[in-house]
């Protein structure tokens, strides 16, 4: 039946090579942890893009209740963490996952370093990998301005200093953040914006460059 | 299209681009990497699904163990709170901290070291342009990035260990401290007020330089808090007191009288309190 079902669509669409070009391919043996423990390392790329997925997931469930204005903001996370169910968990898991998120992505960038795995062919992933650690970072910033508590709040003034602070663009810099002359309602607003559709547009454009990019390449080859 | 020469033997599938003659899809043969080579689906993948589980239990485990911090609306007129950014960003709080840094010289901290950085990161394939791939054999690339590590890693230690934790506790939204209900027509709240007590420890008695002090009855006896209002704490100095003796008998007495029976408020009215919005201290 549901063989039946597989030929049906992929006489129509012929899936089997796009399947292919996904799962069909050989894992040598010098990135497999189960012949040598210490390829463990390797793992660190897939456990990095794992807590990607569970940021997305858990993101998509707090803007259910998130409310993006500086009069309500505070309130309806207090709300989500305190009387939904499982509220606290889904924000808890949002929350250290933006940690997690960056200890793993720097060892995977560690293990990419260390072995030169940045080298011809693969500069231009490096490079795309560079932006992908930015877009993160970003991420992590946006966010902590969210629930619009008091480091919330403070971190952030000193982070939009620092934007001020570039020389030549750091006023538009500033403008582009906080909206605004202060920072306040535009710039919770912006930093919203930035964090649920901007940032994660382009880490999802970034991630499947990397990945087509893996996939063309293969995995480097042992030292 | 139609009419390249070398693709008329090839047929479509209707007007689409599915050829209607399927070559087989043979995975590749992967003789480059001799040894016990194996397929991602479904052997690798079964395998790499435990290390995913194990990842999966260690960070639930950190989720239901502690609960995610929220502290109390952000008040911008505060101007006691010292900033402090998520753990990742702490080096770049320390970097500007330094004195060629900071100041006429900020650019070199926010822009100059951060900009260095993140260019030779991103130029790595470029600088360090070699075949080598072995770590060891590449001292250069290594020890840079050996000693951008030790370096993050130190700074992070310092901004963690300049930086004033307890603040971040006493704001939270669900701290005592930021929901005492201090009477404040009390004669002993008045004598409080106009001494200089109340620049450093708030309004509410909730802390500001210096700790919060709603609940002083529960750690003091009458003795031991007039003994640090004359004498000093730490850092508060001694002498801050500058009322008559009656006026300092009265004083003690109201400290005392806090935080000694059902510790002040704080536990009993939380749920009330949160629920509407907790404006700390207004
Ligand atoms: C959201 C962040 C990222 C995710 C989800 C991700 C994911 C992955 C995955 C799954 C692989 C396959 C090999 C492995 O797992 O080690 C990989 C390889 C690679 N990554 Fe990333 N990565 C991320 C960020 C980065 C960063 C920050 C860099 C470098 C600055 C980078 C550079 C590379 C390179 C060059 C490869 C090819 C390595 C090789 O062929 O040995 N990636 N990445």
């Amino acid at each position: 039946m549901l063989q039946k079902l597989y030929d049906w669509v992929d006489e129509r669409l012929d899936i089997t090579p796009m399947w292919r070009d996904i799962a069909d391919h050989e894992v040598p043996e010098h990135v497999n942890p189960a012949h040598h423990f210490s390829a463990f390392v390797y793992c660190f790329g897939g456990l990095t893009f794992f807590i990607v997925v569970i940021q997305f997931l858990s993101g998509m469930f707090l803007t259910m209740y998130y409310v993006p204005d500086i009069v309500n903001a505070h309130a309806s996370v207090m709300y989500l963490q305190n009387e939904v169910a499982f509220g606290a968990i889904v924000r808890g898991m949002h929350h250290w996952g933006a940690s997690v998120v960056i200890v793993l992505m720097f060892l995977h960038t560690l293990r990419v370093f260390f072995t030169g795995a940045y080298k011809k062919p693969r500069e231009l992933n490096w490079v795309v990998g560079v932006l992908l650690f930015l877009v993160i970072l970003g991420l992590g910033f946006t966010g902590y301005l969210l629930p619009w508590d008091m480091k919330a709040y403070f971190a952030t003034s000193v982070g939009v200093e620092i934007a001020a602070s570039i020389p030549v663009i750091g006023g538009l810099a500033e403008d582009l953040l906080t909206g605004g002359t202060i920072l306040g309602a535009e710039t919770l607003t912006r930093f919203f914006a930035i964090h649920v559709f901007f940032l994660p547009a382009a880490l999802m454009a970034l991630l499947a460059a990397h990945f087509i990019m893996i996939r063309r390449q293969g995995i480097s080859g042992p030292l | 299209m139609a009419g390249h020469d070398d693709h008329k033997d090839v047929k479509y599938v209707g007007d689409s681009r599915i050829r209607a003659q399927r070559t087989p899809n043979y995975p590749k043969d992967y003789s480059e990497y001799p040894g016990k080579t194996e397929p991602f689906w479904p052997n690798f993948l079964l395998k790499e699904w435990m290390v995913g589980a194990v990842v999966l239990i260690g960070f639930l485990i950190l989720t239901v163990s502690h609960e995610p911090p929220l502290q109390v609306i952000a008040d911008p007129t505060d101007t006691n709170y010292s900033p402090i950014p998520d753990w990742y960003f702490l080096f770049l709080y320390e970097v500007l901290k330094y004195t060629y840094a900071s100041g006429p010289y900020t650019v070199i901290g926010t822009v100059i070291i951060p900009g260095l950085a993140v260019g030779a990161l991103l130029l790595a394939p470029w600088l360090d342009p070699g075949p080598e791939r072995r770590w060891y054999k590449r001292p250069i690339a290594s020890g840079l990035m050996f000693m951008t590590i030790i370096s993050l890693f130190i700074l992070t230690y310092q901004a963690a260990e300049g930086h004033n934790w307890e603040q971040e506790e006493r704001y939270a939204h669900d701290s005592p401290a930021q929901n005492v209900e201090i009477d404040t027509s009390e004669e002993g709240y008045q004598i409080y007020a106009a001494q200089s007590c109340i620049a450093c420890h708030g309004d509410q008695l909730q802390g500001a330089v210096g700790p919060p002090i709603f609940d002083a009855g529960a750690k003091y006896d009458a003795d031991g808090v007039r003994d640090l209002i004359e004498n000093g704490i730490g850092e508060m100095p001694p002498g801050q007191f500058e009322g008559s003796e009656e006026e300092l008998d009265i004083l003690v007495e109201w400290l005392v009288s806090l935080g000694t029976d059902a510790a002040p408020s704080g536990d009993a009215s939380d749920e009330e309190g949160s629920a509407d919005g907790n404006g700390e201290g207004d």
